[in-house]
């Protein structure tokens, strides 16, 4: 096929696209309108069915609890296969002796960076911790918090050394942490199902008003497990990939 | 159309009503993206997507999806951007 043949195959194929394509958008319904029944019932029941005003939290952890569960093991297993995936490569490395960056020099951390990111380490696990524990009340939830409080162990990290992150943030603890967060999760669903409801069932007390901290049962206790295991899961990542990028230049020199 | 759309369901905001904000932030999310596939650079690259996934953050703030907001921001402004830059750091130094 020639240059030229080519470019008209494209011209008619790429006009039949974008004739479609438009004619498609005409028939889309009308900028933010939503014909389903499910939004509107949610909005209506929700508040007083779980005292949880962070309506989004409660379709995540309780209307929606089981599709969460799996979510949060894909989070686990892209843990775990990076864990595996990277310490295989861990042996390899062993045998290569030489740095193979010795002629660039890695600069140093300036005082200002650390400075900064000393200061901000512990604002930011409060606010992560409180992101994690207010999903019931405002539009937070583990997720959220669980990265946010990992981010706090980056700026130790860059406040410091690597080895600063690896002391206060053993393997072992990680992934402890972030089974018991996993593990958590799913123990609160099988105890509802022990207790002769359904799994995920709130079985918990509400609590007295909608929107406090206490209330809203399980939905509350599951948004910590998952702000755990996503803690967990993001430092035992972030931890696995600096350990392939840094220490290893460091052992080898 | 739009007048009868509105008349059915209580959440539709008519086009024509819809927010300049809104209007700016989506001109800047599809600005940004167009920068990220534009720089050619991948240090620099993975700096631009961070900057995309705080437009993202900003457009879902904008049309009143403050959990998603939350999740762009630790994910897509903050995380991503993170170990993309662990993975180009590791790769460089394996070519050199």
């Amino acid at each position: 096929m020639t240059p030229a043949t080519r470019r008209w195959v494209f011209l008619v194929a790429g006009a039949g696209l974008a004739a479609f394509y438009l004619w498609g958008l005409t028939g889309l319904p009308g900028f933010g309108s939503y014909p389903g029944p499910y939004g509107p019932t949610i909005l209506r029941l929700a508040v007083a069915q779980t005292h949880a005003t962070g309506v989004v939290s409660a379709v995540n952890f309780e209307y929606r609890g089981f599709d969460t569960v799996g979510e949060e093991f894909i989070l686990f297993a892209a843990a775990a296969g990076i864990s595996v995936v990277l310490r295989h490569l861990r042996g390899e490395r062993d045998r290569s002796a030489v740095d193979e960056a010795a002629d660039r020099d890695v600069p140093a951390t300036s005082g200002a960076v650390r400075m900064v990111a000393l200061l901000l380490a512990g604002p930011v696990i409060v606010a992560g911790w409180w992101l994690a524990s207010h999903a019931q009340a405002n539009p937070s939830g583990g997720f959220q918090g669980g990265v946010v409080i990992a981010t706090a162990f980056v700026l130790l990290y860059l406040a410091g050394e690597f080895l600063v992150f690896k002391r206060v943030s053993p393997v072992a603890l990680v992934e402890v942490v972030e089974a018991v967060g996993a593990a958590g999760f799913v123990a609160t669903g099988l105890t509802a199902v022990l207790l002769g409801m359904p799994y995920l069932k709130n079985f918990l007390p509400l609590g007295q008003y909608p929107g406090a901290v206490s209330s809203s049962g399980t939905i509350a206790l599951i948004s910590f497990f998952v702000g755990l295991e996503v803690a967990a899961a993001f430092i035992l990542i972030v931890g696995e990939l600096l350990e392939q990028t840094l220490l290893v230049r460091r052992e080898d020199t | 159309m739009i007048a009868l759309a509105a008349a059915h369901t209580p959440y539709t905001v008519p086009v024509v009503m819809m927010d300049v904000l809104q209007v700016t932030i989506l001109v800047l999310v599809a600005a940004g993206a167009t920068g990220v596939v534009l720089t050619r650079q991948p240090v620099r690259q993975v700096v631009a997507l961070s900057v995309y996934g705080l437009l993202l953050a900003v457009l879902f703030l904008a049309f009143q999806a403050p959990d998603v907001t939350l999740s762009e921001l630790t994910v897509g402004a903050v995380a991503l951007p993170a170990i993309l830059l662990l993975a180009l750091a590791k790769m460089r130094k394996r070519e050199e």
